[in-house]
């Protein structure tokens, strides 16, 4: 579904990113890990195309097309989604009109129907029922006096509305406390499905305990460094990250 | 500056009818007015109040008095309700007015009525004298005015039902000036909403130059909306001088859509202990247009307060400039004064000039006032496109945003839903042409 081969990004002049392989199939969750300045969050920002960033060499092709030719409008109605670090606040546009047309947005790039007021509400009520979401958050503007809870949990609110084939998550769980964490992981453990992939980028493992990944990968300097299982991640929480540079130390020399 | 539209307006001067040019006795009035404009011109930049608005181009044009009516197509105005009163090219047209069956306390009466008729209070405010070259086109307005509408509302009377004010410009053979004085007087406890509406038929590039007194007694509420959405080539002068006795409410929007030179002037003396003026408005400077708006609201009694949000958008080749004097005088302690002027700047080659001017003299007091210009926030128009929103569709999205929470001033959501659509329009229109 995903595959990124030998991805080289900068910004201003910078190179973060330095030859990164991924390859995600329909139905996985990957979880990106690696200490700060890794280039974890410049990894989400190029797949959703933010400007700013400088794709220097290599590819990233999404269900066979090369998703950085696509503007980012485009990529979300292919069925990327990114759930923002820092969702942004949007005073005066209320919370429902913009999900609607979201989502009517990228029902047309996609050749559907567009949903009526009523198809959509009815859509609306089904996912906040299950996300135990509250119907208050619609009727506010976008993010706007949000708590970070909330900005996070209409991110996954979104999530659920939009229902992307390729969900990014950004540190989702920064700035959470357990409860809210725990509601969060719920969110995205109910749209786990064969067809969907899910790339978690976070610092801590602590959001693993409750979004179990198939696969762990350790991202440190601009490339992935270690791969595995689940219990990579306890091996990082139990080792910090210095125990993986100690490990890339070599490879960097050569 | 030397002015072939002063010299037009001399010529013209002695060709209106004698009756409204010297009823109860206001034609020395007129011929002094014309004469200090004459003798002072036009003023170019080095007059502060005119400092960041050109009116070279205008000055070249020579322009037709207007006094004779014009039929124009009703379905320009089809969607504006009754009770209205329409005038065409400053010339009150009584096919499309409809003012019978007013509620109750509510009186609206006409410049031109009132010259030819035996109430010479009515016509009091022609005797209002305006000083200095700044004030040129009120002086022109004092010496050609001969229509507008006088409205009265008695003490007591709420009065429902919006009152729309309708003003026509259309194109004839050659361009005219219209000058219109109005009066808007609310008593005691009365409230009243109006609606200004103006709008171009055709592409005409004439003046109009409205003047408006209101007068608020204690106590009484007056919801005011403009909606400036005239032809691309026409040139509107508006002046509002409003005066609010004690407790009084003055709640303004004005939405500067239209025309290629707009300057508006807004002049309000809160003189009761309690008053206050909520104004508001956006100024969509798209295009070539260029729109002045001027704001000069004074503190004069304890305990007053104004709330003053305006939006400025400059797109094309546009200018939006914006000052927002407040000035809170001696002994007007506990007044609380907040103004925010915010502004986008879509193209390089607008420009936009913002100046909010505070003057304290008072103890005690509340003021803010900001000022700000930038462009749209980048980091929001990648999140809505993140979501799938095409970028024109996001940044139309984030500057209705921007404009829009400007209406609640009106503080009235029926009012609100029906003008956000012309605003809605007018950026649409906007973005089309960008």
């Amino acid at each position: 579904m995903l595959n990124i081969d030998n991805l080289h990004a900068s910004i201003g002049g910078t190179e973060i990113l330095k030859g990164l392989n991924l390859h995600v199939q329909p139905g996985e969750v990957h979880a990106i890990m690696g200490p700060n300045g890794a280039g974890k969050s410049t990894l989400g920002n190029v797949l959703a195309g933010r400007e700013g960033y400088e794709v220097t060499a290599g590819s990233v092709r999404f269900k066979g097309k090369d998703l950085l030719a696509l503007a980012p409008e485009a990529r979300a109605s292919e069925g990327v989604f990114l759930a923002f670090q820092y969702p942004v606040e949007i005073p005066g546009v209320n919370n429902t009109y913009f999900l609607r047309a979201a989502l009517n947005a990228q029902r047309k790039y996609r050749g559907e129907e567009e949903l009526d007021s009523m198809q959509f509400l009815k859509r609306v009520r089904e996912k906040l029922s299950v996300l135990h979401i509250k119907d208050e958050l619609l009727h506010r503007a976008v993010n706007a006096g949000f708590s970070g809870g909330e900005k996070k949990r209409n991110e996954i609110f979104q999530l659920a509305l939009l229902e992307p084939s390729l969900a990014i998550l950004d540190e989702t769980d920064s700035g959470l406390d357990i409860d809210a964490l725990k509601l969060v992981a719920e969110g995205v453990n109910l749209m786990r499905s064969p067809e969907r992939a899910f790339v978690v980028i976070t610092h801590y493992q602590r959001l693993l305990d409750y979004i179990i990944p198939d696969v762990v990968h350790v991202l440190a300097d601009g490339r992935i460094v270690e791969s595995g299982g689940p219990e990579l991640a306890r091996e990082l929480e139990a080792h910090g990250y210095a125990w993986v540079s100690d490990r890339i130390a070599p490879e960097a020399v050569a | 500056m030397s002015s072939a539209l002063l010299d037009s307006l001399k010529a013209g001067f002695e060709t209106l009818p004698p009756d409204l040019m010297n009823g109860h006795g206001v034609g020395p009035l007129r011929r002094s007015a014309l004469i200090s404009a004459l003798h002072e011109g036009l003023p170019e930049h080095r007059v502060e109040a005119w400092k960041y608005t050109s009116l070279r181009a205008l000055a070249a044009r020579p322009l037709t008095l207007s006094n004779v009516s014009t039929a124009v197509d009703p379905a320009l105005i089809a969607d504006i309700p009754t009770p209205r009163l329409v005038f065409v090219n400053g010339v009150m047209d009584a096919d499309l007015s409809q003012i019978d069956a007013l509620e109750t306390g509510l009186q609206i009466n006409t410049l031109t009525q009132a010259l030819r008729g035996d109430n010479p209070r009515a016509i009091a405010v022609l005797g209002r004298r305006f000083d200095g070259i700044a004030n040129v086109f009120a002086r022109i307005n004092t010496a050609f005015a001969t229509e507008g509408a006088l409205i009265t509302v008695a003490a007591d009377a709420v009065i429902h039902t919006p009152l729309h004010l309708v003003f026509v410009g259309t194109a004839l053979e050659a361009d005219v000036i219209s000058n219109l004085r109005h009066v808007l007087e609310l008593r005691e406890n009365a409230a009243l909403t109006v609606i200004e509406h103006h709008r171009g038929s055709g592409n005409h590039r004439n003046l109009s130059n409205h003047l408006l007194h209101v007068h608020l007694k204690p106590g009484s509420r007056l919801c005011h909306a403009r909606i400036q959405d005239e032809a691309v080539g026409a040139s509107v002068i508006a002046r509002s001088e409003a005066v609010l006795a004690s407790n009084a409410c003055y709640r303004r929007l004005d939405l500067e859509l239209g025309a290629s030179l707009s300057r508006h002037e807004l002049n309000v003396s809160l003189q009761g202990d309690g008053a206050q003026v909520i104004a508001g408005g956006v100024l969509l400077a798209d295009g070539r247009r260029h729109l002045d708006t001027r704001l000069g609201i004074e503190h004069v009694a304890p305990n007053s307060r104004c709330e003053l949000p305006w939006r400025g958008l400059a797109g094309g080749r546009g200018r939006a400039v914006f000052h927002g004097g407040i000035h809170i005088r001696a002994g007007a302690d506990g007044s609380d004064a907040q103004l925010s002027s915010r502004n986008l700047l879509l193209s390089e080659q607008a420009e936009i000039d913002s100046q909010p001017v505070l003057e304290i003299d008072a103890d005690e007091v509340k003021a803010a006032h900001g000022a700000t210009v930038g462009s749209l926030d980048a980091n929001a128009l990648f999140y809505l496109r993140s979501r799938g929103l095409p970028e024109a569709q996001a940044r139309t999205v984030l500057i209705a945003a921007f404009c829009r929470e400007v209406l609640d001033v009106l503080a009235d959501d029926t009012l609100v839903q029906r003008l956000a659509p012309l605003l809605d329009t007018a950026l649409a229109r906007m973005e089309q042409t960008a």
